[in-house]
């Protein structure tokens, strides 16, 4: 057991802190570290072109995606030094938000499943964040349950056609490209008529439009197709074979989500260390610190959580079904300490202006966002049924529509 | 960076577990819960020849050396089982005392003894109710003569020798207080055991009249001594904490695997797979806590006191979540005397407390953390 950098590693982080240290967008230091939960806005410039241009630049001195292979458009560097150029950049990570799907999800499963000429084309400029990439796998139909989708892929020659809806696309009104699942065969059981592609978003016939969120921004979206064609170059896996290629998306998404995952307790920590309650300060209260103490070991439990799995990944191993922790505990984490913030602001607490509210407000933000949390990239319920069923080889649920053709199963509760 | 035992650690935990789970089954831990016997005698003599007792004492004095990893591997391995023996008061109070403090002589006379299982030691801190806190220790000590009365001592009826936390001042401070060490044979020597939650491990009350003793360490610096042992211990019956969480978690799933109701595996229900789920992620928080705290340990980083308390608060927490949950996933076979169920809920509380109540080490863990951001 060991905290220290090996030589190698120790090389690596001198290197990278003095390319941040020369390099970063430092103009912005300061309400990067303000920014709270959400979509980050800057007062004094447009998010996405500061965000592709320090992509641009860590691409270009080869710092994108440093765990991608080099000729993917990364370094080929090993998990403990992603670690630590993620420790590193520290707050201009945040700047990486818009990118996290493309990254974290889209590109693994095109080195999954892409010919190599489509990799070499397509990852470089998805690493430098000059194309923007979404994941288009949700449907009306089918969240949760991914399999209930409905969107129709039909064979035309050597083109597909796409015709349905998909919804809570993230970024898709920016995004370049993106890795659509849709079925192909409504006949068979749902999970086995399923199949993935890649699209330019460009494509006649898609259409995206912004859905205004319960916290007021909008990073979602519905996609509509319309006679979307697309060749069947751009099939990733084999047709009928949809859901298996999801898996590798979906697993990949786990670990991009838990690595790094926001608690809301350094935040709180800071807030509290500053606070004074008419008692004195509130880091004096007894039930102050109960509940810091309490949170404090669920933060810490997760980031050394966290080291395990790198460590574990770094010996080869893959990143397993337990990763599915990082997200279900700060989740509700966040939610709690947000709704606990707001308590300690008493009625003040309802302000959430930044020039009024405390600590910016940077609490409020995170009350109304964290609800997402807990639903994005697999609900609460359905990570604790991957842990029950995965981890600890529990029975798995009830299907009742497992071996039913598509067609069959109903659509309504009532 | 590694942030794993390594595989000679790990073989070491395949070891223990096999002998404990040979050596240790819960009938062992019964015949000391109904009374038969005071702790298991003959497990002890075999955990002193396997090694187990003096993996962290210094060759030199009878142990090892292995080191402090190995001795969080083997105290993981004991919360488990549910060994009902003496050795978290030996083991992590009085040996790490003993290391930390003890005069040559001293450390000659007993680690020696305490790694071939012939000495049970203990730490007398408390007087009744109440935390860790020098305001609360009110037995003195004046020439070298100790008077007053320690309760709860683990493992005090059956201990050899004791440190014993005593008051040689009264300013008010922590200088106040010295460490002595006392051989319990001593003349004005009286201990009696107590009943307590957990009778796999003793509780005892021990008094003091004129009973002459050694000082342990540098007189005054007691308290500084006493927090670095508690530092210490915390970590190691974090590990016994998350032997036992898990040790909980998977009772718990083996019989929602094989209780049917409504005609289907319990464990297929969804209210009883997410409790499981829970009580995943409570001791898998922990068990991470204790990497930190045991890397601490072994290379007695600055970072030990903040990691000590951060590991003792979420180790009892998880061992408390799991073993409770246990109970409920059994339902009301969970509450017979003759499911293993209770021995766990009883432990998990017994170790709860024993070194500090939560609301302790939550208190601690925020004023090392404040200490540390002033920093
Ligand atoms: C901010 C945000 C961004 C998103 N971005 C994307 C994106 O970029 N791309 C994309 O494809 N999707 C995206 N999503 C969609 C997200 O993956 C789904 O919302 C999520 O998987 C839940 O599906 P649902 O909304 O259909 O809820 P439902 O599946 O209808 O769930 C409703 C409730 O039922 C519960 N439930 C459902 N099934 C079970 C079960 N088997 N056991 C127990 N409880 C169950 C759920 O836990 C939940 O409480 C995003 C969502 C949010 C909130």
């Amino acid at each position: 057991m060991n905290f220290d950098d090996t030589p190698q590693e120790a090389a690596f982080r001198a290197e990278a802190k003095a390319w941040i240290a020369a390099n970063a967008p430092k103009q912005y230091e300061d309400e990067l570290k303000k920014a709270s939960l959400g979509r980050i806005q800057l007062r004094s410039a447009n998010i996405l072109e500061v965000a592709k241009a320090w992509q641009k630049k860590k691409a270009d001195a080869g710092w994108a995606v440093p765990h991608w292979p080099k000729d993917y458009g990364g370094r080929g560097a090993s998990p403990i030094e992603r670690v630590i150029w993620q420790q590193e950049e520290g707050v201009f990570g945040k700047l990486g938000a818009l990118f996290i799907i493309g990254h974290g999800m889209c590109g693994p499963t095109m080195m999954a499943y892409a010919a190599e000429d489509q990799k070499r084309h397509y990852l470089p400029p998805l690493a430098s964040g000059e194309n923007i990439w979404c994941q288009l796998f949700s449907e009306p139909a089918g969240g949760s349950d991914v399999a209930g989708l409905r969107t129709r892929a039909e064979k035309d020659g050597d083109d597909w056609v796409i015709n349905g809806q998909k919804i809570w696309t993230s970024g898709a009104h920016y995004s370049d490209y993106g890795i659509l699942i849709t079925r192909t065969d409504p006949t068979v059981p749902k999970h086995k008529g399923l199949t993935m592609f890649f699209l330019d978003m460009k494509s006649p016939g898609v259409e995206v439009k912004p859905i205004k969120q319960a916290n007021g921004q909008a990073e979602f979206n519905e996609v509509y197709f319309t006679d979307v064609r697309i060749p069947d170059a751009q099939r990733l896996g084999a047709v009928g074979d949809g859901w298996n290629v999801s898996l590798t998306t979906l697993m990949n998404e786990r670990m991009a989500i838990g690595a790094n995952v926001a608690t809301g307790f350094p935040e709180l920590f800071e807030f509290c260390n500053n606070l004074m309650l008419e008692d004195g300060p509130a880091i004096d209260a007894r039930a102050v610190r109960s509940k810091l103490a309490s949170w404090a070991v669920r933060a810490s439990g997760l980031k050394y959580t966290s080291f395990r799995a790198i460590s574990a990944l770094s010996r080869g191993e893959r990143p397993g079904p337990e990763n599915s922790i990082g997200k279900l505990v700060a989740g509700a984490m966040l939610q709690d300490v947000a709704t606990y913030a707001l308590d300690l602001q008493g009625a003040a607490g309802v302000l959430s202006g930044p020039d009024d509210a405390e600590a910016a407000g940077k609490f409020q933000a995170m009350l109304l966002r964290s609800p997402a949390t807990r639903v994005e990239g697999g609900t609460d319920e359905i990570l604790r049924n991957i842990i029950a069923e995965r981890v600890l080889g529990l029975p798995g649920d009830i299907r009742v529509d497992k071996d039913v053709p598509f067609n069959k199963i109903p659509t309504k509760g009532r | 960076m590694n942030f794993d035992f390594s595989d000679d650690q790990k073989q070491l935990r395949d070891e223990a577990r096999r002998f404990l789970t040979e050596k240790c089954p819960p009938k062992a831990v019964r015949e000391v819960i109904d009374g038969k016997a005071s702790y298991d005698r003959e497990l002890w003599k075999g955990l002193a020849d396997m090694g187990f007792l003096g993996v962290a004492i210094p060759e030199a004095f009878g142990g090892s050396g292995a080191g402090h990893l190995e001795l969080c591997v083997i105290a993981e391995e004991m919360g488990r089982a549910l060994a009902p023996v003496p050795f978290s008061s030996t083991v992590y109070l009085a040996a790490e005392a003993l290391m930390l403090a003890g005069s040559d002589a001293q450390k000659q006379k007993w680690l020696p003894a305490i790694a071939s299982g012939a000495a049970v030691g203990t730490l007398a801190l408390f007087e009744g109710s109440g935390n860790p806190s020098p305001d609360a220790i009110k037995l003195t000590a004046s020439n070298g003569t100790l008077n007053g009365v320690k309760k709860p001592v683990p493992d005090g009826a059956i201990a050899d020798f004791a440190i014993v936390a005593a008051r040689t001042a009264s300013t008010g401070r922590e200088t106040d207080i010295s460490l002595f060490l006392v051989d319990l044979t001593s003349e004005g020597v009286e201990a009696k055991a107590l009943t307590n939650i957990d009778p796999s491990r003793g509780q005892a009350e021990i008094s003091f009249k004129n009973v002459k003793a050694e000082l342990l360490g540098p007189a005054n610096e007691g308290w500084s001594i006493l927090s670095r042992v508690l530092d210490r211990a915390a970590v190691l019956i974090a590990f016994e904490q998350v032997g036992g969480a898990d040790r909980a978690l998977e009772m718990g799933r083996d019989y929602a695997l094989d209780r049917i109701a409504f005609g289907r595996q319990i464990g297929s229900f969804q209210a009883v797979k997410h409790m499981l789920a829970d009580m995943y992620v409570s001791a898998t928080l922990a068990r991470s806590n204790c990497y930190y705290g045991a890397w601490a340990l072994s290379t007695n980083a600055s970072e030990l006191p903040e990691a000590a308390a951060a590991a003792r608060i979420s180790a009892t927490q998880a061992f408390q979540h799991c073993a409770k949950n246990n109970i409920q996933v059994h339902g009301g076979m969970g509450f017979t005397w003759e499911f293993d169920c209770h021995l766990y809920y009883r432990r998990s509380n017994a170790l709860a407390l024993g070194l500090g109540s939560l609301s302790y080490w939550e208190d601690a863990l925020i004023d090392r953390m404040r200490q540390r951001n002033a920093a």
